[in-house]
C-alpha cells in the first residue's frame, strides 16, 4: 500500500514504514535503545530525502523515551537536578544545531554531513559494542564485576553543585557540556544520544547506574522535543504522517520486543545489535566511497549557495 | 465564371484549414492528492468542430501539452573530493516546469513543424527554455535536469499516443505521478496540418492536495511553529499511550 508523504513529497509503501518502525521498536523494547541512530539511516535506504528522516525521527524518538520515562519517574530513578542541567546544555546545543542544518541544507551539504556523521558514530558505536559484548560474554563464565572510578579530573572543576539523587557533589560544567553535545547530535542526527549520554554519566560523572537511564530519557525527551519543533519552524522537514506511521510501527514492534528481550540472552544479543549497526554503517560508507549511479540531483529551496 | 469556380476550388482547400476548431473536455476537471495518492491518469479528448466538409489532402494532426506550474531549482553535481562523492557543482534555474507532457498524433515531426514548435513552445526542450530563461550556460545541468524528471515520469513525450478517429474525434491519456507538485496545470491543444498550427485551445486543471496531506502541507509550511508543537504533541500523546498500554497488559 503506498502512502503519500505531504512533506518529504514521496509516494512510499506504507508496510516498509511500518517495518522500520516495528523493527526499531522491537529493538528498543529488547534492548532499551531510542532506535533514532537507526530509523535515520533506514529511512535514507528506502528514498526519504535525508533532511526529513533527521527531523522526522527526532520526533520519533520523543515518543520512545516518553514511554520509558514515565516508569522510571514512578521507580524515582529520575534525577530531576542533573535532567535540568543536562537539558540547559542540550537545548544550547540544538539550537545551534538546527541552525547548522539550515546553513549545511542551502549549502547542499546536509546529506553529505548526516552520512559522515552516521558511519562515524555507527561506526564507534557498532565496534565498541561489538568488543563490549565478546568481553561479557568471556567475562561471564568468571563473574567479575567492572569498578566505578571515584574521583578524576571533573572534581577539581569550579561551579559545583549539590545532586542528591545521584548522591554527588560536582562541577556543572562537564555535564552542560555533554548536554550540548547531545543536543548537536539530536538535531543533526535525529538520534536521542543516549549512546553518549549513558556512558558520560557512569565513567565521566560517575552518577550511580540506577538513576542514568531515567535521567537519560527524561534529557532526551526536552531535547528532541526542542529538536522537533525547532526543524519544523526553521526547516520544515517534519513529516508528520511519516511520523505516525513510524510511531504505530515502534509501539507495536515495543511490545514484540520486550517479550523478545526476557526469554534471550543479554550478551548475545547486543553482538546480534551491534552486527545490525556495523553492517548500516558500512552500507553508508559504501555510499560515500563509490562512484553514485547519478551525480547529478535537484533540490527545490532556492538556495544562497555559497 | 470559370475565374469563380476556380477561386472556389482554391479556397475550398483554404478554408477547411482556418474553419476547423476544437472542442474539448477531460476526464476530470481537478486532481485530488490524498494519503494514498499513487498517481492518476488523465483522459483528454474532444472533437474538431467545422462548417465545411473535411479536407483530404493533408492530414491533420493533434498536439496535446500539459504543463505543470513552473518553480525554481537548485541543481548539483558530485564530484569525488577526498576520496568520497560529494555535491561540488551547482547552478541554479530561475524556473523549470514541475511536470511537462506532450502528446502527438504521429510521430512528433510529423505533427509540428520546428517553426511552429518555436513559435507555441511545444516540445519539451522549447518549454523547458522557455521557462528557464537564460540559463544556457548550464546545459549540462539543463539535460541533467530534463533526464531525472523523465526517470521520474515527470517529462513525457508520448509520439503517436493521441487516437484520431475519422478526422474528427481524438483522445489520449497522460500518466500523472505521485510526486506532483500542487496548482494549476495548462492543458493546450494544437489542430495542425503540414506542420503548421491552425488550431489552439487552452485549458487549465487543478491540482489539489486534500484531506490530511492538504492540512499538513498548508500548516507546515503557514504555521511552521503550530505544526512543529503539533507533531510534538502527537508524539508525546502516542508515547504516553503505548506505556498506558503496556501497563494494562501487565496488570
Amino acid at each position: 500500500m503506498q502512502i503519500y508523504l505531504p512533506i518529504a513529497e514521496v509516494s512510499v509503501d506504507a508496510f516498509a514504514i511500518l517495518g522500520i518502525g516495528g523493527l526499531v521498536g522491537i529493538l528498543s523494547g529488547m534492548f532499551g535503545v531510542g532506535g533514532g541512530f537507526l530509523i535515520t539511516p533506514l529511512l535514507f535506504f528506502i528514498g526519504i530525502p535525508p533532511a526529513v528522516a533527521v527531523a522526522t525521527s527526532a520526533s520519533q524518538v520523543v515518543a520512545s523515551s516518553v514511554s520509558g520515562v514515565m516508569a522510571h519517574l514512578k521507580r524515582r530513578t529520575v534525577d530531576l537536578r542533573m535532567g535540568v542541567v543536562l537539558l540547559i546544555g542540550g537545548l544550547i546545543g540544538a539550537g545551534a544545531g538546527v541552525q547548522l542544518f539550515a546553513i549545511l541544507r542551502a549549502m547542499g551539504q546536509v546529506d553529505l554531513v548526516v552520512q559522515i556523521s552516521y558511519v562515524v558514530f555507527l561506526g564507534i558505536i557498532g565496534s565498541m559494542m561489538f568488543v563490549e559484548s565478546l568481553r561479557a560474554l568471556r567475562k561471564s563464565r568468571h563473574g567479575t564485576a567492572p569498578k566505578r572510578r571515584k574521583h578524576n579530573w571533573v572534581h577539581a572543576l569550579p561551579f559545583k553543585m549539590k545532586f542528591r539523587v545521584s548522591g554527588l557533589y560536582i562541577s556543572v560544567i562537564p555535564p552542560l557540556i555533554a548536554g550540548a553535545f547531545v543536543g548537536l547530535l539530536a538535531a543533526i542526527m535525529g538520534v536521542g544520544g543516549g549512546f553518549i549520554m549513558v556512558p558520560v554519566m557512569i565513567y565521566l560523572l560517575g552518577m550511580p547506574t540506577k538513576v542514568v537511564v531515567g535521567t537519560s530519557l527524561f534529557q532526551i525527551i526536552f531535547v528532541t522535543g526542542f529538536a522537533t519543533v525547532m526543524h519544523a519552524a526553521t526547516n520544515r522537514t517534519v513529516d508528520i504522517v511519516l511520523a505516525i506511521v513510524l510511531l504505530v510501527g515502534g509501539a507495536i514492534g515495543a511490545q514484540i520486543g520486550t517479550q523478545i528481550g526476557t526469554k534471550l540472552r543479554a550478551e548475545q544479543l547486543r553482538i546480534l545489535l551491534a552486527s545490525l549497526v556495523l553492517i548500516v554503517c558500512a552500507k553508508l560508507a559504501f555510499d560515500l566511497l563509490v562512484e553514485p549511479a547519478e551525480l547529478y540531483s535537484i533540490s527545490y529551496q532556492a538556495g544562497v549557495g555559497l | 465564371m470559370r475565374m469563380l469556380v476556380a477561386l472556389f476550388v482554391y479556397l475550398s482547400t483554404l478554408l477547411p484549414v482556418w474553419a476547423e476548431d476544437v472542442v474539448a473536455g477531460f476526464s476530470q476537471d481537478s486532481i485530488s492528492i490524498t494519503t494514498n495518492f499513487s498517481g492518476s491518469e488523465i483522459l483528454i479528448f474532444g472533437a474538431v468542430r467545422r462548417e465545411a466538409p473535411i479536407a483530404r489532402d493533408t492530414d491533420l494532426e493533434v498536439v496535446v501539452t500539459v504543463a505543470g506550474p513552473s518553480r525554481p531549482v537548485t541543481m548539483r553535481r558530485k564530484e569525488r573530493f577526498g576520496g568520497i562523492w560529494i555535491n561540488r557543482a551547482f547552478a541554479h534555474i530561475d524556473a523549470a516546469p514541475t511536470f511537462y507532457a506532450v502528446a502527438t498524433s504521429a510521430p512528433y515531426r510529423d505533427a509540428i513543424s520546428s517553426v511552429s514548435d518555436v513559435l507555441y513552445s511545444i516540445s519539451l526542450p522549447r518549454a523547458f527554455r522557455n521557462a528557464a530563461g537564460g540559463a544556457d550556460h548550464a546545459s549540462g545541468f539543463l539535460e541533467a535536469l530534463a533526464r531525472l524528471r523523465a526517470e521520474e515520469g515527470l517529462y513525457q513525450i508520448n509520439e503517436n499516443s493521441v487516437d484520431l478517429r475519422e478526422d474528427t474525434l481524438f483522445s489520449t491519456s497522460i500518466a500523472l505521478p505521485a510526486n506532483l507538485v500542487e496548482g494549476d496545470y495548462l492543458v493546450r491543444i494544437f489542430l495542425t496540418r503540414e506542420g503548421r498550427v491552425i488550431s489552439a485551445h487552452e485549458n487549465t486543471i487543478a491540482v489539489r492536495k486534500v484531506g490530511i496531506e492538504r492540512a499538513a502541507y498548508r500548516l507546515a509550511n503557514e504555521q511552521p511553529l503550530l505544526y512543529g508543537f503539533l507533531a510534538l504533541f502527537i508524539a508525546i500523546a502516542v508515547g504516553w499511550l503505548v506505556s498506558a498500554l503496556f501497563r494494562m497488559i501487565r496488570a
